[in-house]
C-alpha cells in the first residue's frame, strides 16, 4: 500500500521534474535563431562597411566597392513623409478617442484602426498602388511614405489614446476650475503630462515601418541612383535588402549584408530608444 | 491671426479637428475595403466559383484559379504555428511562471523582443543565405529532389518569426492568474506540473488563444521571407519539400508586370480575401483578449 503511493508520488515528481526541463530546454531553444541570425549579421555584415558604403551610390556590375547611400536617404525620407502624415493625425485621433469612450463615431474610429492594425503589408502596397502609383503614372516616395504612414497610424493611435487613458481626471479638471479652456486644457495640461508614452508609440512606430518592404514594393519601388523628389521611384534599405539578396551576385550580397547589419542596427536602436525615453521621462501619478 | 478668434470659435475648431480626423481614420478603411472590392468585381465576375477551387493559375490563358495559393498559405501559416507552439508556450511559462524575475527571464525576454523587431526581409534573407543550404543537405540524405527552398523552409522562417507574437501575449496572462488558486492547488499536494496543467493552463486558455489567433493572422499574411525562399511556383505543392506558393507572396511576385485589367483585378481579389480573413483573425483575438482583460 504505501510502496504504491510511494511510486505515484516518485512518478509525479518526476513528471514534474522533465516538464521543468522541457520547458528550459525549449526556451534556450527560441534562443538559438536569434544568435544566429545576429552573429550571421555582425560577421557577414561588419566585414562590408567602409566610409565608402555609407557615402556612394552602388556601383555598376562588375565593378567593386560602391556603398548604398541613395537607400539611406531614400529610407529617410520615406520615414519623415510617413512621421509627416501619420503622427499628427494619429495623434488626434487617439485625443479623441481618449476623451470621448463611448460613442459612435469613436467606436467606428476605434475599430477602423484595429482592423487597419492587422491588415497585411502588402495589402496596403496594393491598394496605395491603385491610390497613388496608377493616377499619378509614376511609383514616387510620396506613395511610397502614404503606405507606411498607414502603417504607422494605428501604433501612434493606440499608444496616444492608451496613455492620456491613464492621466488622472483630476488633473484635467483642476485645469478646466482655474478657467482654461478646454483646447489649452487638452494642449498644455494633458498632452505634455502624457508626452513620455505618446513619444515612445511614435518611436515603436517608426521602427515598426523602418524594415517593411512589401508595401513599397510597388509605391516607392526602387532606384539605384540618389534621389530626394517627393514625386520620382525611390530606394529604401529593404527594398535594397531585397532586389540585392535574390540577386545571384557575391557583390551585391555583400551591399545586401552590409545594409541588413545597419538596418537591424537603426530598428534595435530605435527600440531602445523607446525602452529608454519610458524609463527617464515616466511621470509617476 | 489665430490670437483675434474668440475663444468660442478656437473650441470649435479644436472639436471640429478632433472629431473630423476620427472620421478621416473611419472614411479612410472604408475607402481602403471599397477600393479593393471595386478592383476585384471583374475578376469576381468572370472568375466566378473557379478562383476558389481551380488550381490552376495561368494569366496567359487567363486562368485564375487560387486554390493552390490557398492551399500554399494555409500549408505555410498552420506549419508554422505548429512548429513556434511548443516554444512560445515554453517561453510564456518560462517568464510567467517559472523565472518572472532574474538574469534568464531578463535575457530571454530582451532576446524575444529582438525577435521580434527585427525586419522581415532580413530573416528572408538570413534563411536564404542559412535554412535553405541546411534544407538542401536534408533533403539530399532523404533522397529527394534538392531545391531547398519550399514550404517547409518557409514553414520554419515563420515560426521563427512568429514566436514573439505568441509568447508575449501568453506569458502576460499567464501572469495574470490570482495567487490564491495557485495556492490553494499546491496546498492540496499537487506538483508545480500538475498546477500548471490543471490550474493555469484552463484558466489562461482564453488568452493563449488569442495570442495563437493573432500570431497565425501574422503568419498568414507575412509577405517578404516567405516570397524569398518558398519558390514561387503557382502549383499545389505535392510535398512539405515541394515548392509553392502562397497569396501574398504571389502579388509581391506579380503586381508590377500584370497588365491585363483581369490579371490586376484577379490579384485585388485574392488582396481582398486576405483582408478579410486577416480582419476576422485579428477581430476574433482581440475581442477574446479584451474579454478576457475585462474579467481579472
Amino acid at each position: 500500500m504505501t510502496n504504491t503511493i510511494n511510486n505515484t508520488l516518485r512518478w509525479r515528481q518526476l513528471l514534474d521534474k522533465v516538464f521543468f526541463g522541457v520547458i528550459c530546454f525549449f526556451s534556450a531553444l527560441s534562443v538559438l535563431p536569434l544568435i544566429l541570425i545576429l552573429g550571421y549579421l555582425l560577421v557577414k555584415g561588419v566585414t562590408s562597411l567602409n566610409w565608402q558604403f555609407f557615402c556612394r551610390v552602388p556601383q555598376p556590375l562588375g565593378e567593386t566597392g560602391g556603398g548604398i547611400l541613395n537607400a539611406l536617404c531614400g529610407s529617410l525620407l520615406l520615414l519623415a513623409v510617413a512621421f509627416l502624415l501619420a503622427v499628427p493625425l494619429g495623434l488626434f485621433v487617439g485625443i479623441y478617442l481618449a476623451e470621448n469612450k463611448k460613442n459612435r463615431l469613436a467606436d467606428c474610429a476605434r475599430l477602423s484602426v484595429e482592423i487597419l492594425q492587422g491588415v497585411p503589408s502588402i495589402v496596403i502596397g496594393l491598394v496605395l498602388y491603385t491610390w497613388l502609383v496608377l493616377p499619378l503614372k509614376s511609383f514616387s516616395a510620396l506613395a511610397g511614405g502614404a503606405a507606411l504612414a498607414l502603417m504607422m497610424l494605428p501604433v501612434s493611435v493606440r499608444s496616444t489614446e492608451e496613455t492620456l487613458r491613464l492621466i488622472p481626471p483630476e488633473l484635467k479638471e483642476a485645469a478646466l476650475a482655474l478657467g482654461v479652456p478646454y483646447y489649452r486644457t487638452i494642449l498644455r495640461v494633458v498632452v505634455p503630462s502624457g508626452l513620455s508614452g505618446i513619444v515612445t508609440g511614435v518611436l515603436l512606430s517608426l521602427a515598426r515601418v523602418a524594415g517593411e518592404t512589401a508595401p513599397l514594393l510597388f509605391t516607392a519601388f526602387g532606384n539605384p541612383f540618389l534621389s530626394l523628389a517627393l514625386f520620382q521611384p525611390i530606394e529604401s534599405l529593404p527594398h535594397l535588402i531585397f532586389y540585392y539578396a535574390t540577386s545571384p551576385y557575391a557583390e551585391w550580397h555583400r551591399l545586401a549584408w552590409g545594409a541588413s547589419f545597419v538596418l537591424v542596427a537603426g530598428v534595435l536602436f530605435l527600440n531602445l530608444a523607446a525602452k529608454f525615453l519610458t524609463r527617464r521621462w515616466r511621470v509617476q501619478f | 491671426m489665430l490670437s483675434n478668434l474668440s475663444l468660442q470659435t478656437k473650441e470649435n475648431i479644436f472639436q471640429q479637428i478632433l472629431s473630423k480626423s476620427a472620421l478621416f481614420v473611419a472614411a479612410v478603411l472604408s475607402l481602403f475595403f471599397l477600393t479593393l472590392l471595386l478592383k476585384s468585381l471583374p475578376a469576381l465576375w468572370s472568375n466566378g466559383f473557379n478562383f476558389f477551387t481551380g488550381t490552376v493559375w495561368d494569366p496567359l490563358t487567363g486562368e485564375y484559379g487560387a486554390f493552390s495559393l490557398l492551399y500554399g498559405t494555409l500549408l505555410t501559416s498552420v506549419g508554422a504555428l505548429l512548429l513556434t507552439l511548443p516554444l512560445a508556450l515554453s517561453i510564456a511559462l518560462f517568464l510567467g511562471e517559472f523565472f518572472r524575475q532574474g538574469l534568464a527571464a531578463s535575457a530571454l525576454r530582451l532576446s524575444v523582443e529582438l525577435l521580434a523587431g527585427i525586419p522581415s526581409v532580413v530573416y528572408g534573407f538570413w534563411a536564404l543565405f542559412v535554412l535553405v543550404p541546411l534544407i538542401r543537405r536534408l533533403e539530399t540524405t532523404l533522397g529527394i529532389v534538392p531545391f531547398g527552398v519550399g514550404i517547409l523552409t518557409a514553414a520554419l522562417v515563420l515560426a521563427i518569426m512568429i514566436i514573439p507574437y505568441a509568447a508575449s501575449l501568453s506569458a502576460e496572462v499567464i501572469k495574470l492568474v490570482p495567487q490564491d488558486i495557485r495556492e490553494a492547488a499546491y496546498s492540496l499536494g499537487a506538483t508545480r506540473y500538475e498546477v500548471i496543467r490543471r490550474v493555469i493552463l484552463p484558466y489562461a486558455r482564453s488568452g493563449i488563444c488569442a495570442g495563437i489567433l493573432l500570431a497565425f493572422g501574422r503568419a498568414f499574411g507575412e509577405t517578404m521571407a516567405v516570397t524569398m525562399v518558398i519558390g514561387n511556383a503557382n502549383k499545389m505543392p505535392a510535398s512539405l519539400f515541394d515548392t509553392g506558393n502562397t497569396m501574398a507572396s504571389l502579388i509581391a511576385n506579380e503586381l508590377a508586370e500584370a497588365t491585363d485589367p483581369l490579371y490586376v483585378s484577379s490579384l485585388a481579389q485574392i488582396g481582398l480575401l486576405l483582408l478579410a480573413v486577416s480582419a476576422l483573425i485579428n477581430l476574433a483575438g482581440r475581442s477574446i483578449s479584451k474579454k478576457f482583460s475585462v474579467e481579472t
